[in-house]
């Protein structure tokens, strides 16, 4: 079943297009990432499909509905964790849940079970009682993401779920989502960590400019857009690029960076010996399996954004 | 909906309560004492015929009125959009524009009306009410809250840093609350600002609570005078319902 369903969807703030004609379909039960580097319209996307933005043009279809007109259904049904938290600070960590639940209709008693077993759930229990501000980030964050669950939606939109927490409470936020995508909950997130997409999206888009400059699953986009392996040499010199001229040949694409010289190869170590045998001795050498940072990198592009 | 939002204001009041209510009555017992008293002790002809206490006091609760209202309109809201974006999570749930600013509104008025019930309490302890239409401060109370607060919602949404809040009160709020006939006649103000006076919600308020609590006829008809706060609060609500859609949905 298509829970969410776009077609040439298009947002326009005045002159500038931020989501330009995206074609996307979401699965029940799937796990839908959106990739791209700051401003490539991936939070424009998430609030048209959280029913907070109106789309400037084509078509949008969430739960077999139209978020023009049917919002307030729409949104009764989907779980939604900002980039943003906007938490209560001076609510306790479980009022922070109940009077949240209150906004769908949920009953005071059936409000309060459910808090429990969600503070559970994210692990933040003994902290029931006590207020939002002096929490942590990631226990901000878990909060948050606890909040977005209180209805029990159909689907449940993580907009970088974990940009800005330290690596524990990254790895304690991941785990809680693939215990959700276990349960079989919808999830659709946005974000510029390659590691979060390949640990969590069965399925993702990569957007740049607006647009979808790519589609698979993790696996498929590597093997599209890079290579098996990728061979990470580094020279003893000022200047990498002296040597790429010397390198090339060497596997299916080049890349030099100031400080290494990045080959893009099927095997590894038959790469290295060719190196060796044109007589190049690199003072560091690595042999890696290409990434989806390496997809992500080349199809986007290095230069910084913003 | 909108009594979900209001539920959610209350719980989160229920952690200040207490020392809010506290100054709520502190204010009122302190103004009897300084002003009334001891102001009053020169003007020792009174107004128009009344004590000049028993004259200043429903002005004091319409002026209360008025700043607890706005008060709570100008930092909460400007908050609401930009230091903790509590709006933002409400219209991410079900909730419409409209219930989110309703919601906010209906707490705003029960604050303005707990504030003006401990005001008549202390008033009617040092015995300036001179009729039990004295009661009828409380909806007049409300009203007036709601004339200026609907405006206030509309320009806390609308600018982006509180030191415009600061404008607003001094601009605003001091002058209204000095040149609405609370502490002299609007009457002897000169033509031009008299004609401010009567345009600002505050006098409006002024004129009905003390007609209320001297049990006299108001200035104007009080029909006119409801229906021009209304006016405000109408005019204040759909501004603000705009600006409300413009930040959360774009």
């Amino acid at each position: 079943m298509t829970l969410i369903h776009a077609r040439g969807l298009v947002k326009r703030f005045g002159d500038f297009t931020a989501v330009d004609g995206i074609d996307v379909d979401v699965q029940r039960g799937e796990a839908f990432g959106f990739l791209g580097p700051n401003g490539a319209g991936k939070s424009s996307t998430m609030r048209m499909i959280g029913c907070v933005s109106p789309p400037t043009d084509g078509v949008l279809r969430i739960l077999d509905k139209d978020p023009r007109h049917d919002g307030p259904a729409i949104r009764a049904r989907l779980g939604v964790c900002p980039q943003l938290d906007n938490l209560d600070l001076e609510l306790t960590v479980r009022e922070n849940l109940t009077t949240y639940a209150r906004f769908f209709g949920i009953p005071r008693k059936v409000a309060r079970a459910r808090a429990d077993e969600l503070l559970d759930f994210v692990q933040l229990t003994e902290r029931a009682d006590s207020k939002v501000e002096p929490l942590s980030g990631g226990m901000k964050r878990r909060l948050t993401i606890a909040r977005a669950l209180v209805n029990e939606p159909d689907i449940v939109l993580l907009d970088e779920p974990t940009t800005g927490l330290d690596p524990q409470a990254r790895h304690l936020v991941w785990e809680r989502l693939f215990r959700l995508k276990q349960q079989g909950v919808t999830l659709v997130l946005t974000t510029h960590y390659m590691d979060e997409a390949e640990q969590l999206c069965d399925r993702l888009v990569v957007m740049d400019g607006g647009r979808i400059v790519a589609e698979g699953s993790p696996r498929a986009l590597i093997e599209r857009y890079s290579t098996r392996e990728v061979v990470e040499l580094r020279f003893d010199t000022e200047s990498q690029e002296v040597f790429a001229d010397k390198l090339a040949g060497v596997g299916e694409r080049l890349e030099v960076l100031p400080d290494r010289i990045l080959l893009y190869v099927a095997d590894g170590d038959d790469a290295v010996a060719q190196v060796q045998r044109r007589a190049l001795s690199p003072a560091g050498v690595l042999i890696r399996r290409s990434s989806l940072e390496d997809v992500f990198l080349h199809l986007t592009g290095r230069t910084l954004v913003d | 909906m909108t009594r979900y939002v209001l539920e959610y204001h209350l719980v989160s009041y229920r952690r200040i309560w207490r020392s809010s209510v506290l100054s709520s009555f502190v204010l009122p017992l302190l103004t009897m004492l300084g002003f009334g008293v001891g102001v009053g002790a020169y003007v020792t002809g009174g107004v128009d015929g009344v004590p000049y206490l028993d004259w200043m006091v429903p002005g004091l609760i319409a002026s209360t009125a008025v700043q607890v209202a706005i008060g709570d309109s100008a930092w909460p809201v400007l908050g609401g959009f930009a230091w903790q974006r509590i709006y933002f999570g409400q219209a991410a749930a079900p909730l419409r524009i409209a219930d989110i600013l309703d919601g906010h509104l209906a707490f705003v008025v029960f604050r303005t009306l707990t504030s003006c019930v401990a005001f008549l309490v202390v008033a009617a302890a040092f015995g300036t009410m001179h009729s039990w239409w004295a009661l009828a401060t409380l909806p007049i109370a409300a009203l007036v809250g709601l004339a200026v607060a609907t405006p206030t919602f509309a320009y806390a949404a609308t600018i982006r840093v509180d030191s415009y809040l600061a404008v607003l009160f001094r601009l605003g709020v001091i002058p209204m609350s000095l040149f609405s006939g609370v502490f002299f006649p609007v009457g002897s103000l000169p033509g031009p600002l008299r004609w401010i006076a009567y345009a600002l919600p505050l006098w409006h308020g002024v004129d009905l609570s003390r007609a209320a609590t001297l049990g006299v006829a108001p200035a104007w008809s009080p029909v006119g005078h409801v229906l021009y706060l209304a006016l405000w609060a109408g005019a204040g609500w759909l501004l603000a319902h705009r600006q409300f859609g413009r930040r959360l949905v774009v």
